[in-house]
């Protein structure tokens, strides 16, 4: 359902942070983007939801991302950013998780319901009425991947969804996206985590692709993972 | 704590204020827009010597803040800064105006002083009927409240992110102080030749990050238009506050109820 072809992206003219990058990411994949610190993930990620330019083709559902298309490529996936403070911007979380759902045309009723739900999918029914600037960095983060959620998007992309999270709540995320069916599309240094969601691995390095293929293959894969900055998972190790 | 966290707090309070469960708070936020707006013309309005008259109206901020639980030091705490700047407009009255209109016993008080304080008085009682609006309505209710009434989307949508703007551009202040402090110990607030690149950097920081708010709001499919809880129907108490008040303000602007208060009982104890 996610096609790059020869896509090249650039803050500044001249010096592309990414380029020729080709893949496909079909319906119901869930692919784990992994690299260095500035690599190009989150800018990979803006490219898809139309948040920056980029030269080549992408396209969401045979749709490509052009500005006409925005609104119905945004509804189809949900983005979980890298900083949940952006993220936020209703005063407290049950608005916060409401406003998406509430956008897209559903009824108050529905939307209340939908909210309730994925809190309690969550487990976060206590944060319900609670401040979006009175909770901790990571109930932040549940919160905002539950503002994702509450779209039910047809692909989800998270950038660093366990970042910031305690081991229990860590695991709650992990067993969430393993139980959704949807496409998704998960960054992280994370690498257990991505191992434990993610049948395959699209690895980031020197401006393009450095290795695309399943997560056991390419995570084991000691040399690669060295070369680029990174380290085997624990699990491997 | 700090000056700027503090101020992060407070304005956070606000909307805790606002939050609040009162008769004032469940009152339609129209019925408060109208009667607060109402309550501000009459105000103003009144002759620069007409003390007496001005003092009556004070009883709708006393009867505001005792019925909505908010205390009237809170109100005075939180206005601090803006307080003196409305007392100084009429601090030059008595030195301009000097014939005594009014005598309390012996002592003449001149023109120029009971101008000053009617002045004075003025400003305080506004700031104080608009305090008291802004704590017991939320923001969002009030929106919603204006565009059911075919405000402008565009406008309220500005008010509101506005409003909302100003809590992201003191965070980030908030955020830089306290990352200078932590390594400029001992200093006492920002060094002079780090102001230019502070505001420079707080410029960029705060447009950045209400950049970013925007684009999560866009990717969450907003259009442009909030899209609010539902207003509350107006009931008859509402429709009473907002009609009755303003009338009632109106009549204590034209007939000086002080003055008919103070001959009724002259009178009374004339007749024993
Ligand atoms: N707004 C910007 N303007 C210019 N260059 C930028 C901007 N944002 C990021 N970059 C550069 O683009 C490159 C990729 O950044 P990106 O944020 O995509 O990395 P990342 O893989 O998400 O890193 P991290 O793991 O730290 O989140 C980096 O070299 C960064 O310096
Ligand atoms: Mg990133």
């Amino acid at each position: 359902m996610i096609c790059f072809e020869n896509v090249s992206i650039a803050y500044e003219k001249g010096s592309p942070v990414l380029s020729g990058l080709s893949f496909t990411i079909e319906n119901a994949e869930a692919v784990g983007l992994i690299g260095a610190n500035g690599s190009g993930k989150t800018t990979l990620m803006r490219v898809l939801l139309g948040l920056m330019p980029y030269e080549g083709t992408v396209t969401v559902d045979g749709l490509p991302v052009r500005k006409e298309n925005l609104r119905e490529i945004r509804k189809k996936i949900g983005l979980v950013l890298q900083n949940s403070d952006s993220q936020m911007f209703m005063p407290t979380v049950y608005e916060d998780i409401m406003f998406a759902p509430l956008n897209y045309g559903m009824s108050r009723e529905e939307a209340e319901k939908r909210t309730d739900d994925v809190l309690e999918k969550l487990g976060l029914t206590e944060l319900k009425h609670r401040h979006n600037h009175k909770i901790s960095g990571g109930e932040k983060r549940m919160a905002a991947i539950a503002t994702v959620l509450a779209m039910d998007p047809e692909a989800m992309i998270m950038d660093e969804p366990t970042s910031a999270l305690d081991p229990y709540n860590r695991r709650v995320v992990i067993n969430t996206i393993r139980s959704l069916p949807n496409t998704k599309l998960i960054a992280s240094h994370d690498l257990d985590m991505i191992l434990d969601t993610c049948d395959r691995v699209i690895l980031l390095g020197g401006g393009g692709i450095a290795a695309d293929g399943p997560a056991e293959k390419v995570l084991q894969d000691r040399e690669l993972l060295e070369t680029n900055r990174l380290e085997l998972p624990l699990r491997y190790q | 704590m700090d000056k700027i966290n503090r101020a992060a707090l407070e304005l956070r309070e606000m909307d805790d204020l606002a939050a609040r469960q009162s008769p004032v708070h469940s009152l339609h936020p129209l019925a408060k827009l109208v009667t607060t707006i109402a309550y501000i013309l009459v105000t103003v309005s009144f002759g620069k010597y007409d003390l007496s008259g001005l003092l009556t109206m004070a009883l709708y901020p006393i009867i505001l803040f005792s019925v909505s639980g908010i205390s009237m030091r809170t109100c005075f705490y939180k206005l601090r800064y803006v307080l003196p700047l409305v007392c100084a407009v009429g601090l030059f009255n008595p030195f301009f105006d000097k014939a005594p209109i009014l005598y309390i016993g012996k002592l003449g008080a001149s023109g120029g002083v009971i101008s000053m304080i009617t002045l004075m008085l003025k400003g305080v009682l506004c700031l104080q009927a608009s305090f008291l609006l802004a704590a017991t309505t939320q923001m969002d209710a009030l929106c919603a409240a204006l565009r059911k009434i075919r405000v402008p989307g565009m406008l309220v949508t500005m008010l509101l992110l506005t409003y909302r703007y100003i809590s992201v551009m003191v965070d980030e202040v908030s955020v830089m102080t306290t990352a200078y402090k932590l390594r400029a110990p001992g200093q006492k607030g920002i060094h002079i030749s780090a102001w230019g690149s502070f505001l420079g950097q707080l410029l960029l920081r705060s447009m950045d990050r209400a950049d970013e708010l925007y684009v999560s709001m866009q990717l969450r499919g907003f259009a442009g238009e909030f899209q609010y809880a539902d207003v509350k129907r107006a009931e008859v108490r509402d429709w009473l506050f907002a009609i009755l008040l303003p009338a009632a303000f109106i009549l204590l602007r034209y007939c000086n109820v002080a003055e008919l208060l103070g001959q009724l009982l002259s009178r009374g104890t004339g007749a024993i």
